[in-house]
Formats: C-alpha cells, sequence, structure tokens
C-alpha cells in the first residue's frame, strides 16, 4: 500500500504543474520560445545582453515607461549589467530628481529610475514576472516547466508581434496597433465570427510599434535587428524584476549539492542504524 | 508519557537530582524523545516532521521578513520589492517563506491521506486528530492572510473573493464581513489585522501542535498494522517498539533531507513557479484580473464550493425546503466547510473494527478513489467553471461528501476484512524478520 501513497504523491506533484498549467494550449499562440541564457539551473545573466537592454530601455522604452523600483546603483551590482561605477555616476546623472524643497538636481546612484512619464504605460520593473503567466494562471505552467517559458519570451515575442492590419479589418481599430501576440486588448468587431471566435490572433494594444530594429547603435558592435533588440531589452527587464537571480541560482545549486551530499550522510547512517534490528540472525 | 512501559529518566548527578526536583524539565524532555514507536511505521510516517521543520522554517523567515515589511496599502508592495532588492538574502528568505507554505501543505495532505488510510483517527486517537484539524483550519487561515501581505493583484482580489464568502451567510453576513475586513471593503485596516493576525497564528499553531504531540505520546503513535503496542510488561512492549532516539529521529531526518533537495531546487531554480504571476502587479481596486484563482493548497476545497451552482438539484431542493435562505452561494460555502467537517467527523464516520485499511479490501479501493478525487478537485479548482469542469467538479465534490457519509460508515457492515497480525513484531519480523528474505 505504500506503493497506492507513492502514486498519490506522484499524482499530487502532477497536479502541482496542472493546477497553474491548466489548458497548455490556450493563449500561448504567439508566444515564441527564446533561448535565454539565465535560462535552466545554470543559467546565469548575459552581461553585455543586459548593458545592450539598458541601452534599448534607456533609448526607446524610458520615453513612457517608468522603472521605478530598480536603483541606478544596482547597474554596477554583480550579476546585472555591471556598468563601471564611473559609467553608472554619469548614467545617473543623465536623470534630473526633484528634491524635497522643488528642485531639480541631477540623480546619485542611490536614486531610482523613474515612473512612468505616460498615464497609461504600466512600470516595467516588475514587468517580466507579471507576465510569466502571459494573461493569467490558464496561460502557462507545463511550458514554464519543461521549456522554461515565462516573461522574457512573452515581452520579446510581443515586442516582435507587431503586423500589418488583418484583411479582416483593414483600418484596424482606431488609435490602437494590431498585435498578433497580445491577448485580452481591443477586438475589430468584423474578426469575430458568427460562433463569436477571434479570426485572427492577437489584439489591438495601446502601444504603438516601439522597435523596427536600428533603433539603436550598439557600444560592443553587436547586430541591432528587431529580433536582437526585443530579445536583448526582454532580458534586461527580467534583470530589472529579478536582480538576484544569478546568487539565487547559485545558492540553489550549493543548497541542493549540499542536501544531496546530506541525505547520503543521513541514508548511510540510518541503514547501519537500523541494521542490528532488520535481517536478525 | 505514554501508556507504553519503558526506562524513565533517572537524575544521575548532583547537579540534576537539584534541577529535576525543581523543574523536570529533561525528564520531560528524555520521555518525550525516547517514546517507545512502534518499529514497523513506514515512510508514510516522516511527515510530521517534515511538518515542524516547516513550521519552524516560517517562522524563523517570517520573523525576519515581518523586520522589513510595511503592512500599508501605499508602501506594502514597495516594501516586499526592498527585501527582494536590497535586504541582505532578502530575495531568499521571501522565497523561502513562500514556498514553505506549499511544502507545509504538501506535507500535511500526506499527513492527512496516511492518518485516514491507516485509521489514525479512530479510537483512541480522536483527539490527535481533531487537535490535527484544527491545525489545519488555523493553517489555511494564516496561508491565507500571509498571502494578502504582498498587496498584490491576486492577493487584493482573492481577499475580496473570500471574505465575500462570509458575505453570503443570511442575515449576519454582512456585518461578519465588515467585522473581518474591518471595514466594508478589503483596504487598509484589513491589511493591518492581517498582518496582525498573520504573526499572531503560526504561535497558536505552535502550541497546538504541542498539544497534537501530547495527545498522540499519550496514546502510543499507531502504525501501519493498526494494531496496539503490547503493554502488559516492558519486555514485550520492546518487542513491538523502538526509542524515537534515535532509530525515528534519523529515519526522519533522512526523509526530510530527501524532500528539502526537492524543495531547494524549487526555490533556486523556479521560485514562482508555484505562485500567480498577477502578484507582481500591485493591487488595483479597479483592476479586476481575469481569472482569480487561489494558491494551489486551497483549490480542492474551492473547486467544492464552486461545484453547487443554482442548477443543481441538491442546491433547488435546499432553498425551497429553507424557503429561501439557503441560495447556492450560500450552498457553496456550507459545501466548502462541511468538506473539512466530514473529515473531522472521520472517527464517528467509520465504523469498521478494524484499523489499518491494508487490512480491508473495499476500503482500499474507495479509498484510493478519493486520494484520486482530492487530487481531480484541485485540477479543476483552476479551471473555468465551463463545461465538462462544471460536471467534473461536481461529481468530484459530491463523492467527497458520499466517501465520508455514506461509504465509510456502510462499509464497517458490508466489508469482511481479513486478519490483521496479532502484534507489532509479527508485521516488522514479515518484512525484516530472520525467516523473510
Amino acid at each position: 500500500m505504500t506503493q497506492m501513497f507513492r502514486k498519490f504523491a506522484l499524482s499530487t506533484l502532477t497536479a502541482f504543474a496542472l493546477s497553474t498549467g491548466g489548458a497548455m494550449a490556450a493563449g500561448e499562440g504567439g508566444v515564441t520560445d527564446y533561448a535565454f541564457s539565465f535560462e535552466g539551473p545554470f543559467g546565469s545573466y548575459d552581461t553585455a545582453q543586459l548593458q545592450r537592454g539598458l541601452k534599448v530601455f534607456t533609448d526607446v522604452c524610458a520615453a513612457c515607461h517608468g522603472l521605478s523600483f530598480v536603483a541606478y546603483r544596482t547597474l554596477s551590482d554583480e550579476g546585472g549589467p555591471m556598468l563601471p561605477e564611473d559609467q553608472m555616476r554619469a548614467y545617473a546623472a543623465q536623470f534630473d530628481v526633484e528634491t524635497p524643497d522643488g528642485d531639480f538636481v541631477p540623480a546619485t546612484p542611490a536614486d531610482h529610475f523613474g515612473h512612468s512619464g505616460m498615464e497609461n504605460a504600466p512600470d516595467l520593473s516588475l514587468m517580466a514576472k507579471a507576465r510569466a503567466g502571459f494573461h493569467g494562471p490558464y496561460g502557462t505552467g507545463l511550458s514554464q516547466l519543461f521549456r522554461g517559458m515565462g516573461g522574457p519570451e512573452y515581452i520579446a515575442s510581443l515586442l516582435n508581434g507587431y503586423a500589418d492590419e488583418p484583411d479582416c479589418a483593414p483600418d484596424g481599430v482606431p488609435g490602437l496597433s494590431y498585435n498578433t501576440v497580445f491577448e485580452g486588448g481591443a477586438y475589430a468587431e468584423s474578426c469575430v465570427d458568427e460562433a463569436g471566435k477571434h479570426t485572427v490572433p492577437g489584439s489591438w494594444i495601446a502601444m504603438p510599434q516601439p522597435l523596427y530594429g536600428d533603433d539603436v547603435d550598439y557600444d560592443d558592435g553587436h547586430v541591432n535587428d528587431l529580433q536582437s533588440e526585443a530579445q536583448d531589452v526582454a532580458a534586461f527587464l527580467m534583470w530589472a524584476a529579478e536582480p538576484h537571480l544569478d546568487a539565487r541560482k547559485h545558492a540553489g545549486m550549493v543548497g541542493v549539492i549540499f542536501l544531496l551530499i546530506l541525505s547520503v550522510l543521513f541514508y548511510l547512517t540510518n541503514k547501519r542504524l537500523w541494521a542490528p534490528h532488520k535481517h536478525r540472525e | 508519557m505514554s501508556g507504553i512501559p519503558h526506562d524513565h529518566y533517572e537524575p544521575k548527578t548532583r547537579f540534576e537530582k537539584w534541577f529535576e526536583s525543581r523543574l523536570p524539565a529533561i525528564s520531560l524532555l528524555y520521555n518525550t524523545l525516547m517514546i517507545p514507536t512502534p518499529r514497523n511505521l513506514n515512510w508514510m510516517w516522516i511527515w510530521g516532521v517534515v511538518l515542524v521543520f516547516a513550521l519552524v522554517l516560517q517562522i524563523a523567515t517570517g520573523v525576519v521578513l515581518a523586520m522589513h515589511y510595511t503592512p500599508h496599502v501605499d508602501m506594502a508592495f514597495a516594501s516586499i520589492e526592498h527585501i527582494m532588492r536590497d535586504v541582505n538574502s532578502g530575495h531568499m528568505i521571501r522565497y523561502f517563506h513562500a514556498n514553505g507554505a506549499s511544502l507545509f501543505f504538501f506535507a500535511v495532505y500526506l499527513h492527512i491521506f496516511r492518518g485516514l488510510y491507516y485509521g489514525s483517527y479512530k479510537a483512541p486517537r480522536e483527539i490527535t486528530w481533531i487537535v490535527g484539524m484544527l491545525i489545519y483550519l488555523v493553517m489555511m487561515g494564516t496561508a491565507f492572510m500571509g498571502y494578502v501581505l504582498p498587496w498584490g493583484q491576486m492577493s487584493f482580489h482573492g481577499t475580496a473573493v473570500i471574505t465575500g464568502l462570509f458575505g453570503a451567510i443570511p442575515l449576519v453576513g454582512e456585518t461578519i464581513q465588515s467585522w473581518l475586513l474591518g471595514a466594508g471593503a478589503v483596504g487598509q485596516p484589513a491589511l493591518n489585522r492581517f498582518f496582525s493576525l498573520h504573526y499572531l497564528l503560526p504561535f497558536i499553531l505552535a502550541g497546538l501542535v504541542i498539544v497534537h504531540v501530547w495527545a498522540f505520546h499519550t496514546t502510543g503513535n499507531n502504525n501501519p498494522a493498526g494494531v496496539e503496542v503490547r503493554r502488559s510488561s516492558k519486555e514485550e512492549a520492546q518487542k513491538d517498539t523502538l526509542p524515537f532516539w534515535p532509530y525515528f529521529v534519523i529515519k526522519d531526518l533522512f526523509a526530510l533531507v530527501v524532500i528539502l533537495v526537492v524543495f531547494m531546487a524549487i526555490v533556486g531554480f523556479m521560485p514562482n513557479y508555484l505562485g500567480h504571476a498577477d502578484n507582481y502587479i500591485q493591487a488595483n481596486p479597479l483592476a479586476t484580473p481575469a481569472h482569480i484563482v487561489p494558491e494551489w493548497y486551497f483549490l480542492p476545497f474551492y473547486a467544492i464550493l464552486r461545484a453547487f451552482t443554482a442548477d443543481v438539484w441538491a442546491v433547488q431542493f435546499a432553498h425551497w425546503i429553507t424557503f429561501g435562505i439557503v441560495d447556492a452561494k450560500f450552498f457553496g460555502v456550507l459545501a466548502m466547510f462541511g468538506a473539512i467537517l466530514v473529515l473531522a467527523l472521520a472517527p464517528w464516520l467509520d465504523t469498521s473494527s478494524v484499523r489499518s485499511g491494508r487490512y480491508r479490501p473495499m476500503f482500499r479501493w474507495w479509498f484510493a478513489l478519493l486520494a484520486v478525487d482530492f487530487v481531480v478537485l484541485m485540477w479543476v479548482g483552476a479551471q473555468s467553471t465551463e463545461f465538462p469542469y462544471d460536471w467534473i467538479s461536481l461529481i468530484a465534490a459530491t463523492y467527497w461528501f458520499v466517501f465520508f457519509l455514506i461509504i465509510l460508515p456502510l462499509l464497517g457492515v458490508i466489508e469482511k476484512p481479513e486478519t490483521p497480525p496479532a502484534t507489532i513484531e509479527d508485521d516488522f519480523n514479515a518484512h525484516y524478520g530472520p525467516e523473510a528474505k
């Protein structure tokens, strides 16, 4: 009967996966499984990629979006973009912050990135974690478990997801942009069939297409096409959301190895301890 | 402490005698640790120690988190990010705490189902079982209130849904709801009191755990054979038992460390997997998430809550017979609490004379179905309420009640149990004795 319990334990584990997983197919449509350097137990951030992503964020995203939970000083932290201290100070000093007296002074490393300049542009500090479920708890789960898909894949896919207006709505939705990956936005009436189903993937998003390729010139000479820019800024936003990922995975690996060794020692101790009481002569 | 004859602590040195006559703490510790424990306990008897570890882990990490957390609607979310970014090892401590809740519930469910299968709830262990159920209830309250504290979207809207359940109680519902929240809606008063209670309840939990341990140290452990330790003499008792220290301490620690390997891997490599992404969005009362889903460990009971809709025959009957007092929402609330109540009443619903499910050929299958049923409820609780999920949850929820209210009492009458081994020694030797291969 212990076997029954073992089976039960296994099915409970499966339920873990399913409970957050739900329908695997539902709505994972346009999200591409990009290979990021920080995936998997041994993954870590690619410093050069984070620096490129910082540049995309600064030159493009920051026009509307805030990053208010991130302090400038962390740009120099281990496991981050690791800007040299003088560069980090110079970076911060480009921006003004308001003092309690109402004066504007150059930001110091202790200050945070600004808030969103536009009312309907969400703060991006945690976007890479907040969109890990793509759009709600039904979105992901199994793909997240087995392929490591999450927020960065969603962000990069979304930035690549802008497309020409579909045939069913050549004029689109006024003021909005068609995106094949973005779910839950406004939807053109003419693209809904009689059964109420959407005939084209995605929906219409308020954010105009931000990246086209060639938007920034990378200092490291890396190719700056749309794919690279989208993945670089997605990686940067993952760092912004989870700045201690490298340290965490390292601690996790050390912990797992330590506990594995400890478990072997306990196994041997336990076996030896019980031996006189089992298989008695 | 237990009625099983065993060696008692004898103070030897002059200091020990001096101390013992003033405070018998060493003998209490000795008798607790050296309790004679059935030697045939299998690997399902390790969850208690895992649960003690989880409680200690949650209190230790929680105390540190509380040092850096701010229970204010405008600052709570930011204070969590402060912990995640600026506090030394804060991100690890918080991930241990958040995933520690999952470890806690994973262990408690296996612990409860172990008790159900081996009849650990039966006389003379009913008090242990009832205290265990109280522990489970306090755990659920603590976990629920803890989930509110980060003040994310799921925290906020989940609280609105769950406290709304109390609003479904006729006449007094709305009063109870405002009393729980400290206001008409979820806001600052709710966050403040949930923080206070989230800090208090774990210590009540610890107190209940002591009572739980006290109770089963009085009756002695149950065991897979379900037969009692022989108590007529110390020599006989020793054939059935071994002292808890070191035999079961080392065994349990081995199991604990193996479980912690998995736990550490989850915390290190996928710490957000069991949570909801939406909770990384700050609470916004004006934007309700598309799907409000509780944490995985509440899903079975959440599924029962949602299972009984207005078009179910039993709900309509309840509505008619109570002159409309019991509507579908209230019925769902009653079903959810009822599901835990029937679990607590298991000692009196089970009429079988044989304790362990191992020797109950029919019970075994119904129990296996109950375990599957629980997993199905957990799965369906995360699905939408559309067809076929509505039917699946209704059938699964109904089986939960049918098992406890009909099958369990009936089996004692119609089932012909097998004969359990006469003694624990026999059961142990059948596996590990000189003749066993």
